[in-house]
């Protein structure tokens, strides 16, 4: 048998690059046509979301595992950071690892203490796990000003600090592409395929010698710690943050851009992050409605739907087959 | 190759394996046979690992290996397919075979994110391989498709070509004739004996009486989870104990 030589067209994987070069352009005009901060804002906003819902379907969409805590792990990020730099005067960037660390030694705890155990366990250890972050942060008034909130000084990296909407657009814009090609390697790489292997069937996954309770540890720990970093960021950037960054709704929110989008898509995470990112800005005036609104778009696509938008509509544009 | 001494699997009060001992040889193929509720699945889960015996061991080349985890008997050469289809329709044809393969390939997350050195070269050379596979088992026409498109009879076929990704020694087919008319059933019948040529020793699990009596080196016979008779199939046909369990009906025709 020859394996050498390039592949015949029927097995090469799509190209990517069309793709990614659209997103790229997109996002290197958009600020031209953004006429002013607020719309900035709105824009980081929505790259900080398709960041987080592309890592929160890497647990979901691909591996099957559901998490209703990715906010806790932002939020740990966030404080982390916030706390490190202010309290003790770290420098961000070391702060910034240290709660990532910090984020992804605690899921690698979460994982090992439930995946002894079979069925939706995780779900409920990460909704658990949420609110105990989340209520530590509201109560911890001394070093979290609790409710209230605190403020983040400015990130410094190879001494350069960031400031103003406009610098930090380029850099959660460049960290939504690389995210971007960074899922979709992973994707299409033995490890990607082992998650995908253990979603599809866990048995088939170790009769192939797939160590399942390694992958599904190592996936939540990949996801956590990549939530606390965006969490450290966005906190750097927003200059403020509050005890809602880590509490459950923003959980809800983040699960509902995934399933929405698309499970085990990487776009549908991008495009249910715009969706629902823009929708309480179309919906301000509307004030209360919003709430609705998501729950409306999240029961409609689940029964017209149920793979999400991006992988139901990607799929009738190509079944001509023979 | 594999030597099974006086095993037992209980689940409550159902024995479903009782003291069953047998020694499968090295090369060819080995059936195990059986009615329906026999065992026979149960003893395949045993010996791949996906339960723990209540008693008795398992010894692959000599090593026990009862116990160990099935993710860790695969990197001992052991492969199986299953009854009840476990092919991941989340994935396309060729990447299901790809998952064979995985012990072959580096699995770090991390390497796989950042497309690391190698990766790619020996990501495409896994892919051709399982195109190969997929032909092998004459699956051609569904390389390209989503595994949740191919019908019945190819996901048997798909599930082979998975299990020999991995390059085993010892393969486990549970049933792979089921459900699959007469010219599948004789392709597959052929492709077994090809596999069996090509070194690997072949564990059967069959219905088809025609098919296990016609390429089986040996035959185990299962009954209510205990050892019936075992021997070769001319020693099968006639064996008594073994007309009577089947009521002298499939076995005695052919
Ligand atoms: N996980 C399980 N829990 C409880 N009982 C089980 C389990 N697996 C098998 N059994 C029981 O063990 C007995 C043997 O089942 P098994 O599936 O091994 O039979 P089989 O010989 O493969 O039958 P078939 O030809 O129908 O596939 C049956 O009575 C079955 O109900
Ligand atoms: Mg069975």
């Amino acid at each position: 048998m020859s394996t050498s030589g390039s592949l015949p067209d029927v097995l090469a994987p799509r190209s990517r690059a069309p793709g990614l070069l659209a997103v790229t352009v997109v996002l290197m005009v958009l600020p031209v046509f953004l006429p002013n901060a607020f719309y900035l804002d709105v824009a980081i906003r929505i790259a900080i979301n398709a960041v987080l819902a592309i890592t929160l379907n890497l647990l979901i969409g691909y591996t099957g595992q559901i998490s209703l805590g990715h906010a806790g792990f932002v939020g740990l990020g966030a404080y982390g950071s916030a706390i490190l730099t202010s309290r003790w005067d770290i420098h961000p960037g070391l702060a910034l690892v240290v709660s990532a660390i910090a984020a992804g030694v605690l899921a690698w705890v979460i994982a090992g203490l439930i995946l002894r155990f079979k069925g939706h366990y995780l779900a409920m250890a990460t909704l658990g796990l949420g609110i105990i972050i989340s209520i530590v942060i509201t109560n911890e008034t001394v070093w979290t000003g609790g409710p209230d909130g605190m403020s983040v000084g400015d990130f410094v990296m190879f001494g350069w600090q960031p400031s103003g909407e406009r610098q930090w657009y380029w850099i959660f814009a460049a960290l939504l592409v690389v995210t971007i090609v960074l899922a979709q390697n992973l994707v299409d790489s033995p490890a990607g395929r082992a998650l995908q292997a253990l979603h599809g069937s866990e048995v088939a996954a170790r009769a192939m010698g797939i160590d399942t309770a390694s992958f599904k540890t190592r996936v939540f720990v990949l996801s956590a710690s990549y939530a606390a970093i965006i969490g450290s960021l966005s906190a750097h950037y927003l200059g403020f943050i509050t005890p809602g960054i880590a509490a459950f709704p923003h959980s809800v929110e983040l699960v509902t851009m995934v399933v929405v989008g698309g499970m085990a898509s990487v776009w549908g995470a991008v495009f249910g992050a715009v969706l629902l990112s823009l929708l309480p800005q179309v919906l301000a005036s509307f004030e209360g409605w919003e709430t609705i609104a998501f729950g409306v778009i999240l029961v409609v696509t689940m029964i017209f739907l149920p793979r999400g938008i991006v992988p139901s509509l990607a799929g009738l544009f190509r079944r001509p087959e023979g | 190759m594999l030597k099974v001494s006086h095993l037992s699997k209980s689940f409550g009060g159902v024995h479903a394996i009782e003291d069953v001992s047998f020694e499968i040889p090295r090369g060819g193929v080995y059936a195990v046979i059986g009615p329906n509720g026999a065992g026979k699945t149960t003893l395949f889960n045993l010996i791949t690992g996906l339960y723990v015996p209540s008693a008795g061991s398992i010894s692959l080349a000599g090593e026990e290996i009862s116990g160990i985890s099935s993710n860790i008997l695969a990197s001992r050469g052991l492969s199986r397919t299953f009854q009840n289809l476990q092919v991941c329709m989340n994935l396309s044809a060729v990447e299901n075979v790809m998952v064979g393969a995985h012990l072959n390939l580096n699995s770090s997350l991390l390497a796989g994110m950042i497309r690391a050195p190698g990766l790619r070269q020996s990501d495409r050379a896994c892919r051709m391989k399982a195109a190969e596979l997929l032909t092998f088992v004459g699956c051609k026409k569904f390389v390209a498709a989503d595994a949740s498109a191919m019908p019945y009879g190819a996901l048997k076929r798909l599930e082979i070509a998975r299990a020999l990704a991995m390059e085993p020694k010892l393969l486990l087919l549970d049933e792979p004739a089921a459900g699959l008319n007469h010219t599948e059933t004789h392709e597959i019948e052929e492709l077994i004996v090809r596999l069996a040529k090509s070194g690997i020793t072949v564990v059967l699990v069959e219905h088809d009486m025609r098919l296990v009596m016609s390429i089986s080196e040996r035959i185990l016979v299962l009954d209510h989870g205990k050892r019936l008779a075992e021997g070769t199939p001319d020693e099968i046909r006639i064996n008594r104990d073994v007309i009577a369990a089947y009521l002298g009906s499939e076995v005695g025709e052919t």
